[in-house]
């Protein structure tokens, strides 16, 4: 199923091309969408939900063409902005029901949903209260849960854990997981830090300059640039020997943290290999494991 | 979970996990009704804090005072008083209560129209199904709405008076509607006028402080101006004058329309200068709507 497709996709300004023939396929479950800021990662939301004209080129979100059908895209797809949008003398409750009004739920309805959702985004008593006296981080909650109150079939995030402390980040990240993996709602989530979208999403689309950079898996990006930590038990200097073993063999090795020999993944037989060599020195085998690469490396490459 | 004392379990949360919304999703015409109605309920401070209650509840509870007065005297004695007719007339009660109307306008437009400029939240309607003319236009509606209710409510118990003790049926039923009618123009006026300033500016103090200027100061302006021109002898300037404030414009209107009393120094003589304030207030309205619709094609989402 495709959610987002779009086709040639340009937006020029007259100082700058925003997007630049951009051919991207959204499919559901979590997608990152990573670039610099200025890559074009907001105009591209705003083109989605039809806010935006494309100077040329087409994009369809749900089946829906931007152009012309943006109330029905709009009726079935949340957006949750990077920006503060929240009114300070309101609270979170009255916000998100009347929010879900405005998204064609009958008031019975966006009241119970709303109820639902901020349990969901984990605003608890204090979402009666103003959110004038929020914290970042139950503001960054309340913009979600607004972006939600009407069940969605596709979430438009863009910068969710922007201003977050590390430890909100990470709920803020399970979040976004649980969105797009439990609730069953496509999520196309904006950053401009790689090393968060490797952990929640399924699919990464890089934009530089307003060009797609790359389109592809998240797993694709790890094990393209993956390699093995190989930890063995000897005598002294057991790495050092494991490590000239390797590279006899001629396979891409150096040392690693602490005595780690580190060895790049060339096909399927590496482990084998790697396994063969560390009995045939009368070592002991301690683990190998996957190198956890970032997506980052696909840039410094 | 916690236990409590007496044994038995409290405070258990039960998590359903994500529920998906299967019931109905409303169309285009339900949400600008319920958005209307959110706006109206908002400028009478329902459904907001109870501070926001006081003031516009304050200003509707002074507006109906005299009304009930005058209707007292004229129920009690009438014939006291040889009285046949309303003691103050439908069409120069909003001129008598001007600062009480002018004081609600100014308050209560920033609090409908610079609020979702103020803290962004605009972005929240845009993205949702509802196009960007119906939102502004919505959001006038709402504020002439409760205008009316403002300056009609006042009147429609002097006509509910009037019947009590008496007065012709048919004269008083013509005349209440000519009021209406007046009360109607003034409410679009007002709410028009008001808020462009507000939509001009973001900042909530300014707004107020701008819609006072241009409501209480044109009408001192032009009821001077008029006195003037009463004591020097050129009516013309007078008239001319009254086209410069709304309370004096639309008094003129009904004037011109249906001869009620006169209630300012100098009405609109002939007809050419009475289809001169009509086509003001006709210019007034269609341009000041124009000039909001302009304003807010430049707000980006």
């Amino acid at each position: 199923m495709t959610v987002i497709e779009t086709v040639q996709l340009t937006k020029s300004y007259p100082s700058v091309t925003a997007l630049d023939h951009l051919d991207v396929t959204v499919g559901p479950g979590v997608t990152g969408l990573v670039g610099a800021n200025g890559a074009g990662k907001s105009t591209f939301i705003k083109i989605l939900l039809g806010l935006v004209e494309p100077t040329s080129g087409s994009a369809r979100v749900l089946g829906h063409d931007v152009v012309g059908e943006g109330a029905a895209i709009r009726a079935r797809v949340g957006y949750m902005p990077e920006h503060d949008c929240l009114p300070a003398d309101v609270s979170a409750s009255d916000l998100v029901v009347h929010l879900g009004q405005m998204s064609g739920l009958p008031y019975a309805a966006a009241r119970e949903r709303a109820s639902d959702v901020l349990r969901h985004v984990g605003l608890a008593e204090e979402r009666y209260r103003p959110m004038g006296g929020y914290s970042t981080g139950m503001k960054q909650r309340a913009k979600l849960a607004q972006a939600l109150v009407h069940d969605p079939q596709l979430v438009l995030l863009d910068e969710p854990t922007n201003g977050l402390d590390p430890s909100s980040r990470d709920d803020m990240l399970a979040l976004v997981h649980r969105i797009g993996h439990e609730f069953g709602i496509a999520v196309l989530v904006t950053s401009h830090l790689l090393g968060e979208l490797e952990r929640v999403c399924d699919h990464v689309v890089v934009l530089d300059g307003g060009r797609l950079l790359q389109a592809s898996a998240t797993a694709d990006f790890l094990g393209a640039t993956g390699s093995l930590l190989v930890e063995v038990q000897g005598p002294t200097g057991a790495d050092r020997l494991l490590g000239q073993a390797l590279v006899d063999a001629g396979y891409a090795a150096r040392p690693a943290e602490g005595t780690l020999v580190e060895v790049d993944v060339r096909d399927d037989a590496t482990r084998d290999v790697v396994r063969d060599l560390v009995v045939d020195l009368g070592l002991g085998l301690v683990r190998m494991q996957e190198r956890h690469h970032r997506i980052e490396d696909v840039f410094r490459g | 979970m916690a236990d409590s004392s007496d044994g038995r379990p409290s405070g258990v949360i039960h998590d359903l996990g994500y529920r998906p919304y299967a019931g109905p999703r409303l169309g285009g015409r339900e949400i600008a009704w319920s958005f209307f109605v959110t706006g109206l309920r908002n400028t009478f401070g329902l459904g907001r804090s109870g501070r926001s209650k006081v003031l516009p509840m304050t200003l509707f509870a002074m507006m109906l005072l005299p009304a009930l007065i005058l209707v007292g005297v004229l129920v009690q004695a009438k014939d006291v008083l040889g009285l046949d007719a309303q003691i103050v007339s439908y069409s120069t009660y909003p001129l008598t209560t001007q600062l009480l109307i002018s004081v609600f306008v100014a308050a209560q437009a920033p609090a409908l129209i610079s609020r979702d400029l103020r803290f962004r939240s605009i972005t929240l309607y845009l993205a949702r199904p509802m196009p960007r003319t119906v939102y502004v236009l919505v959001r006038l509606a709402s504020l002439a709405a409760a205008t009316l209710v403002l300056i009609g409510v006042p009147l429609l118990l002097l006509y509910l008076g009037g019947l009590l003790a008496d007065l012709p049926a048919g004269r008083e039923t013509g005349r209440f509607l000519g009021g209406m009618l007046g009360a109607v123009l003034l409410a679009l006026l007002l709410s028009c006028l008001s808020a462009l300033v507000a939509a001009l500016t973001v900042r909530r103090g300014l707004a107020v402080a701008g819609v006072i200027v241009v409501l209480l100061v044109s009408y001192t302006v032009v009821t001077t101006v008029q006195g003037i021109a009463v004591g020097t002898g050129h009516p013309r300037v007078g008239e001319v004058a009254g086209l410069f404030s709304p309370f004096t414009l639309v008094n003129g209107v009904q004037r011109a329309l249906f001869d009620v009393p006169r209630a300012t120094p100098t009405p609109p003589a002939g007809a050419a200068m009475g289809a001169l304030y009509v086509a003001v207030v006709v210019l007034v309205v269609a341009g000041s709507v124009a000039a909001l619709l302009a304003r807010y094609r430049r707000v980006s989402p």
